[in-house]
């Protein structure tokens, strides 16, 4: 029965032959209710009458199975749930292409679109979600539409077929789908998404790296952290402008940024309706016979917006429906990415730290990363990439809360492996191994060779590194190599590695780790964290700062800072005290003021009530006790007296302390406080290991004590002598003099080029005095004083490097910018509070 | 905004990815709530037990957060200092509703008023 584009008088045909069972209306022809009358059907088949009114003019097809439609992988027939003979065979009558507008529920009686009614005994409303719309201007614009329905994906394909440029707005799991499906159309596709990291609702920033970096490589063009301003056109959409300014051009845009709940419907009818429709654990509503099922639904708080609660909800439905209630507990999800190639896989929580633990295993070469997350050896997440055979395993060991334990240290590796019995031991499974089995992908080193290696005398990880290079590149197989060395050497084997690592993340240490991100290239903290096989899933508060910097340092200019792997101080630009409030303290060039300067402190201290005001060791003033709220209208005041900011709280250059000088001291030999001034705006603003700091002392009675700083000036008749890795901390360490030069322009060029090698050489949190104490004077002096040309590729470097850096900080907070960084998200008062955003 | 035994405090979006945002609560202590690399929220009265620094000043990684003063690392989800330390902030419980950020009423006034 099919009442399709025919005009049958309102409840005649309801009711045909006075069918004496009670009438079951649904209103929604898609996934949800179908799926109802299914399991309906399968209960009890003949226990109520059915009609189906539906929106679309099609039978009911798999929704989710758009994407491969789109990709060309299947077509709309291959996807249909329920063909016509379905709905013959079962009774049911189907309306399509007329979607219900109104309920009256004193009257029990839906009516549709064309005018159609029907009568109701009881009513289902699977009415499924809405695509959310951005409210930009040119939304309405032809050429814009979303991706819901077949509708949709013929919109697509023959816009594909036209070819030329498509954006997808939303970097989701149903953005990414729209966006590989145009792309293999043959459309050069842009993906725009808001946030810094795609799908980030289901995946880690790990696996989007991963993601990012496959769809970039199949020539999408992927912009996170993009904000749509407006969508752009005349008659038809031409492109999509970003909030940055930027336009993309485009001749078809998706967007996929979410769904809604459908619910104008049950609102109109005067259902509840929180999030969604709310519905009790048999999916009825707020209206004994009106139930609800489906994307549209709200249970216990929760909506979803994924097919496999749906099941479960058609279930607990039917069971009501013949009055054999079971009830529905809510589901827990998984996703899984339909994008042919790519395999992404995720399930529950998958939050790192805390109570729970990570198990990581990263195979770089094969581009895998598997994460489980365990809390009280029960999986409470997984996420996996490239190799998601065991989505479903971990994901029914997780649903089932079953004690992993038993199988724990195998688990990462999977069913087959875990379940393959007699292998409980990771050693043991790596002895078994056959001598020509791969160790290593990256340098194609056999298990024999790596045993062999080690029977000719490597005992340690990196004496096998470097005899045959197992586990000298991507680190992934560096587990796999120790436990070899445990099995080889057995009691021998001393398990400690001679090279410190950078932290408990890694098993490389910082030289490795610099090395590996200049030699592959490495420009982002995930994309090294994949690589080099990191065991956590965004680092600690050691390698985060440690990794921005090193970026910072190798990709001048390119790599763009992340503000959540600063210390706090670097990330406030101000220094945090004991009670929590900050430090501000203005640069002034080599130590020097003037009444303008002192009169716009002296007014922020009285303006801000900041208790306390102090002269620093490195000759400048420091205001206390100034709150978080407080600090960008303080740096405002300062700017608008000509001050920018100290950088009292960077690991980055201090200051610059000089001495009076030639010009008025009796006893000075050249400008100590000139030269003093120029280096110091050279080098300010430039990123370091550690903090650094210079003086010039303008003779050598060394007023600036210039020989316990990182890099001092001595000034004497003859010119400059240079000294070096001096410090006046814990433990004191004079200078090392370097050389002695001629000219201002000379110190001023060995300086950058000192830093520069500083910068590029040191660990992380080294300061120069250990770091030479490390390296040697010698190899200090081969490098700036004996290799001209190297010295001045180095100074060339760092003179690059400052033009992307000396831009002051305070200036582009004081007028606005991360404003978030300096507020509060709202108040809380007891009985009401107001958000301040 | 006022949601039964539930206070809206502000937009998700507010909060950056793996950093924390501060609620100062009338007469009482500030309230740090947290986000995470995967996305979850956590709230905690915004004071290390060793030495009361704020916490949302810290790098949060994993579900954990270094205190900006000395340090210490403190779980987000329990509060509980971890590692060799012992000590414990109150946490809050808080929900994410709509793309809200929802601080339980009475909890909160219990952990920091």
């Amino acid at each position: 029965m099919d009442f399709h584009g025919q005009a049958i008088a309102n409840d005649e045909a309801d009711e045909p032959g006075g069918d004496p069972r009670p009438h079951l209306v649904v209103v929604g022809n898609g996934m949800a209710g179908c799926r109802a009358i299914e399991e309906l059907i399968a209960r009890d088949a003949g226990r109520y009458r059915v009609t189906i009114f539906g929106a679309e003019p099609h039978v009911n097809y798999n929704r989710i199975m758009l994407s491969p439609v789109l990709a060309g992988e299947k077509t709309f027939e291959q996807i249909v749930i329920n063909d016509r003979a379905w709905y013959d065979d079962n009774q049911i009558a189907l309306v399509t292409d007329d979607p219900v507008i109104a309920i009256d529920r004193a009257g029990k009686k839906v009516t549709a679109r064309s005018g159609r009614t029907a009568r109701y005994d009881k009513l289902l409303i699977a009415t499924g979600s809405d695509p959310f719309i951005i409210p930009v201007p040119g939304k309405d614009l032809p050429g814009v539409i979303s991706f819901r329905d077949m509708k949709d994906v013929d919109h697509m394909l023959a816009a594909a077929e036209k070819g030329g440029d498509a954006v997808v707005i939303g970097g989701g799991l149903l953005g990414l789908e729209a966006a590989h499906g145009l792309s293999l159309r043959g459309m050069k596709v842009t993906v725009l998404h808001i946030m810094p990291t795609l799908m980030e609702r289901q995946l880690d920033e790990a696996a989007s790296w991963l993601l990012k970096s496959a769809l970039e490589a199949r020539g999408q063009t992927i912009l996170t952290g993009a904000d749509t301003a407006e969508i752009v056109g005349e008659s038809a959409v031409e492109g999509v402008r970003l909030k940055d300014g930027r336009l993309i051009p485009a001749s078809l845009v998706v967007m996929a940024v979410g769904i809604r709940p459908s619910v104008a419907l049950a609102r109109e009818a005067g259902l509840a309706v929180g999030r969604a429709i709310q519905v009790d654990d048999h999916m009825v509503t707020s209206d004994a016979d009106v139930l609800a099922v489906g994307e549209c639904v709200e249970h216990d708080g929760q909506v979803y917006g994924l097919v496999a609660p749906l099941w479960e909800m058609c279930r607990a439905l039917a069971d009501g429906l013949v009055g054999k209630p079971s009830g529905y507990r809510g589901s827990v999800t998984s996703t899984k990415l339909k994008v042919s190639g790519i395999d992404v896989f995720s399930a529950g929580e998958f939050g790192g730290g805390g109570e729970s633990e990570d198990i990581v295993l990263r195979d770089a070469s094969r581009g895998v990363y598997k994460r489980v997350v365990v809390r009280d050896d029960r999986i409470v997440g997984a996420v996996l990439y490239g190799d998601t055979a065991d989505g479903n395993w971990y994901f029914d060991l997780m649903k089932k809360g079953e004690d992993i334990a038993p199988v724990r240290d195998l688990l990462i590796f999977g069913q087959a492996f875990a379940q393959g019995g007699g292998q409980a031991d990771p050693k043991a499974a790596v002895a078994a191994l056959s001598d020509d089995a791969e160790i290593c992908g990256c340098n194609g080193v056999s298990k024999g060779r790596v045993v062999a290696t080690i029977q000719a005398g490597a005992c340690t990880l990196d004496a096998v590194r470097a005899s045959c290079k197992a586990s000298a590149s991507c680190g992934s197989c560096t587990g796999l190599v120790e436990q070899l060395l445990a099995v080889t050497l057995g009691d021998d084997y001393g398990g400690e590695r001679a090279v410190k690592t950078l932290c408990k993340c890694t098993s490389f240490g910082h030289a490795d780790i610099r090395r590996e991100i200049v030699a592959q290239g490495m420009k982002s903290i995930p994309e090294v964290m994949q690589r080099m096989s990191w065991s956590t899933p965004d680092g600690c508060s050691s390698c985060r700062p440690a990794l921005n910097y090193y970026l910072l340092c190798a990709w001048p200019g390119e790599y763009v800072d992340d503000q959540q792997s600063r210390f706090v101080n670097e990330r406030m630009h101000a220094n945090i005290q004991k009670d929590g409030t900050y430090s501000v303290v203005p640069r002034m060039w080599g130590g020097i003021t003037n009444p303008r300067e002192l009169r716009a402190i002296a007014d922020v201290v009285e303006k801000y009530d900041a208790p306390m005001v102090k002269v620093t060791g490195g000759q400048r003033l420091d205001i206390f006790g100034i709150k978080k709220e407080d600090l960008p209208a303080v740096w405002a005041d300062l700017n608008a007296a000509g001050m920018v900011s100290g950088h009292a709280y960077g690991k980055s250059l201090r200051t610059v302390k000089t001495c009076v000088g030639s010009e008025w001291c009796r006893f000075g030999t050249q400008d100590s406080t000139g030269l003093g001034v120029q280096l110091e705006h050279m080098s300010w603003g430039s990123w370091m290991p550690h903090k650094f700091k210079i003086a010039v002392s303008g003779c050598p009675r060394n007023c600036a004590e210039a020989t316990i700083k990182d890099f001092g000036v001595v000034c004497v008749d003859s010119g400059y002598e240079l000294h070096v890795g001096g410090n006046g901390g814990i433990k004191v360490r004079a200078t090392d003099l370097l050389c002695k030069v001629a000219t201002e322009q000379q110190a001023l060029d060995y300086c950058a080029a000192f830093i520069q090698l500083y910068r590029e050489e040191a660990h992380y949190l080294e300061r120069t005095a250990p770091w030479i104490e490390r390296i040697g004077l010698d190899y200090v002096k081969a490098r700036i004083v004996e290799d001209e040309v190297g010295r001045e590729a180095l100074t060339a470097r760092f003179l690059f490097s400052q033009s992307f850096s000396q831009d002051d900080p305070w200036a582009a907070r004081a007028a606005g910018s991360e404003r978030e960084q300096h507020a509060h998200l709202g108040e809380f008062r007891p009985l009401e509070t107001i958000a301040a955003e | 905004m006022h949601i039964g035994d539930w206070i809206d405090v502000g937009p998700l979006a507010a909060i950056p990815m793996r950093g924390a945002r501060t609620v100062p609560v009338a007469g009482g202590e500030e309230v740090a709530l947290f986000r995470t690399g995967d996305n979850q929220v956590f709230a905690l009265v915004n004071r290390c037990p060793h030495k009361h620094g704020p916490l949302s000043q810290g790098i949060v990684h994993g579900h954990a957060v270094s205190c900006p003063l000395h340090n210490w690392r403190i779980s987000l989800a329990t509060g509980e200092a971890l590692g060799e330390d012992r000590g414990c902030t109150p946490t809050i419980p808080v929900k994410v509703t709509g793309g809200r950020v929802l601080l339980c009423r009475a909890s909160t006034l219990k952990a920091a008023a």
